[in-house]
């Protein structure tokens, strides 16, 4: 078979994939939706009070049914989630009442923000634990690769607002480096690339150490188990140097997994992004979905937990179809 | 390819523990344990009770990690905060453990179609965002400790399924369900008297693996101020509750708390761990090597 033939089926293939995805998407979006909808007319939260805030004591009985009847709320609970649903098609994803701002503005003043923390640590998380692992798997059994597996195994436990906490203690508090929270200085009148770099650098850093334990233990095996490999066996009898073979060799065949894991790990990286916004007061989508939880704003909560879930599919898909690519060997079911 | 591929991922090392960290986490455990269901009657806690006079006092003898910024003993909450992560833990890790367990046996014994559409249900829902996922449950049953178990017990329970129903698939075609097959036993009976023995070792161990996780998840929550009430000590209160003396140089009201989380869950993932080594051939073979 022709190398364009080949592309060109394996692209068809890829596309078969892709469509067979979202079919098995569009249901699991439905009942998501659905579910979280039943559980927000099950809440005991009345959204019309919750609208008039602290007014709602001193609106009249008249007022508040008027917004009732305006957002009919009173509805059948069928037709509530038909017009939510036909909304959010429309791209109308309603009124956040606990910052009174259309949910839609919310999402993209706070989006950019954790995709940058998100993006960032995902990066640190790559570059490092590509490293380290090889370096220990290269050297298995020695003090290194020890010394590595003990800490990694001792961060898996530590839970990820803990690491801020102890983090700003010890760099914003005690050394003085880094401020210990917020995203720009409290006296800067704009945001300043740089400024918020240093103000980075804590939160992006206790995300990646949080999320790297299984990336470098995940990497460290499957070096260590490709350096076993007849094909690292037969570069070496070539008598290629130690690196090339470590690298050119060993981690190439070792990488492929490790695309899957990226893929099963977002939702990971996701919710540690939340806790971390929370620990250092970052004005990100994970500190706004915590807000809107304890305010019980369901637009916007809905809202940002089915745009995270969008997102993160999306990327399984894209890994799993990276995946393909990057592997011949690999068939597309 | 992915169902492979996956089946590496979820194979992740862990810790393999020698005879001495058995020994540790046995003791550690055991001393929790015993510690966390003597409080109420060893050292009672007056849960609401303030010292105004006490705060911010640093570690002591009196006070051995200090008082927070009511003046409350961070060592006797942090104990009644355990308490309540372990029964949360518990619990949800036992919710999860039924709902995982019936899907897995749905899947395993019927097979087919219905098997394909569960996994395929169980992959899908592994891959989203499962603390926002609990995060939206529990604010809108409103924080509380069954909203917490109910919100964990919701979002856990897929590895367990997955594990049941791999087990029954595996068992299956043992003759021994085929001699109860010959011997006029219907569905519902290989299943409950030949089937499900064989699988409930691996049931429990993955009901125990999870309650670390349990426990974490818990403490997320309540970090997030969507767990207990404010004034009941939880574990995740108290470090949230840490926060604000931070600033002002109380560093030990959150450490211990953490201390004491870490702690316990690394003793607890440490005899899971060697549990499951002594019920997996497979890597038993892998250790002797």
């Amino acid at each position: 078979m022709t190398a364009p033939t080949r592309t060109r089926r394996r692209l068809a293939e890829a596309g078969r994939v892709a469509r067979r995805r979202l079919l098995v998407a569009v249901p699991v979006l439905a009942a998501t939706s659905a579910g979280m909808f039943a559980l927000g007319a099950a809440s005991p939260v009345d959204p019309a009070q919750q609208y008039a805030g602290a007014a709602a004591f001193t609106t009249s009985e008249e007022n508040l049914a008027q917004i009732r009847a305006n957002w009919g709320v009173d509805d059948p609970l069928p037709v509530q989630y038909a017009r939510w649903v036909g909304n959010l098609l429309r791209g109308d994803l309603g009124w956040s009442t606990s910052r009174h701002e259309p949910v839609a503005d919310v999402l993209a003043a706070r989006a950019g923000w954790t995709l940058l923390l998100v993006g960032a640590a995902l990066a640190v998380v790559l570059v490092a634990s590509l490293l380290l692992g090889t370096l220990a798997a290269y050297r298995r059994g020695g003090w290194f690769d020890r010394a590595l597996r003990t800490s990694a195994y001792a961060i898996q436990s530590v839970p990820v607002f803990w690491l801020g906490l102890a983090a700003i203690a010890v760099f914003a508090l005690s050394l003085g480096w880094l401020p210990a929270g917020g995203l720009t200085d409290v006296t800067a009148t704009r945001t300043d690339p740089a400024d918020v770099a240093r103000h980075l650098i804590l939160p992006v850093g206790v995300l990646a150490l949080s999320q790297a334990p299984w990336f470098v233990l995940f990497i460290r095996d499957s070096v260590a188990d490709s350096l076993r490999d007849d094909h690292v066996l037969a570069a070496r009898a070539r008598g290629l140097p130690g690196r090339t073979v470590l690298f050119g060799h060993a981690l190439r065949t070792g990488l492929l997994p490790f695309l899957t894991l990226i893929g099963t790990h977002l939702p990971e990286l996701v919710g540690g992004a939340v806790l971390v916004e929370t620990v250092f007061s970052l004005p990100g989508l994970g500190a706004v979905t915590v807000q809107a939880a304890l305010g019980s704003d369901f637009p916007l909560l809905a809202a940002t937990t089915l745009a995270t879930t969008v997102v993160v599919l999306t990327a399984n898909l894209a890994t799993d179809l990276a995946y393909a690519a990057a592997d011949p060997r690999v068939r597309l079911e | 390819m992915t169902a492979t591929v996956l089946a590496r991922v979820r194979r992740l090392p862990r810790p393999r523990p020698g005879r001495v960290g058995v020994i540790v986490a046995g003791t550690v455990l055991a001393a929790t344990v015993l510690a966390c269901l003597l409080a109420p009657v060893l050292w009672p806690l007056d849960q609401s009770a303030v010292d105004l006079a006490r705060t911010r006092l640093a570690p002591s003898p009196a006070h051995p990690a200090g008082t927070d910024d009511l003046g409350r003993d961070v060592a006797h909450r942090s104990l009644y905060g355990l308490r309540v992560s372990l029964l949360v833990g518990v619990v949800a890790a036992l919710v999860a453990a039924v709902i995982g367990g019936a899907v897995g046996a749905l899947a395993g014994t019927l097979g087919g179609w219905v098997d394909r559409a569960l996994m395929r249900l169980v992959d899908t829902i592994a891959a989203l965002p499962h603390l926002l996922l609990g995060i939206f449950i529990v604010a809108m049953l409103r924080p509380s400790l069954g909203a917490v178990m109910l919100s964990i017990g919701l979002t856990h329970w897929l590895s367990t399924a997955r594990i049941v129903r791999s087990e029954l698939l595996s068992l299956r075609h043992r003759p021994f369900v085929d001699a109860a097959v010959s011997g006029g036993a219907g569905r519902v009976r290989v299943l409950t008297r030949h089937l499900l023995p064989h699988v409930l070792p691996r049931l429990a161990l993955a009901t125990t693996l999870m309650i670390p996780h349990a426990v974490w998840h818990e403490t997320a929550l309540s970090f997030l101020g969507l767990g207990l009430p404010p004034h009941l000590a939880s574990l995740g209160n108290m470090i949230n509750d840490g926060r604000a003396s931070l600033l002002t140089g109380a560093w030990w009201a959150s450490l211990t708390p953490g201390l004491v989380l870490i702690v316990v869950t690394l003793a607890l993932a440490t005899l899971t761990a060697r549990w499951r080594d002594r019920l997996d051939p497979r890597v038993r073979a892998e250790l002797q090597l």
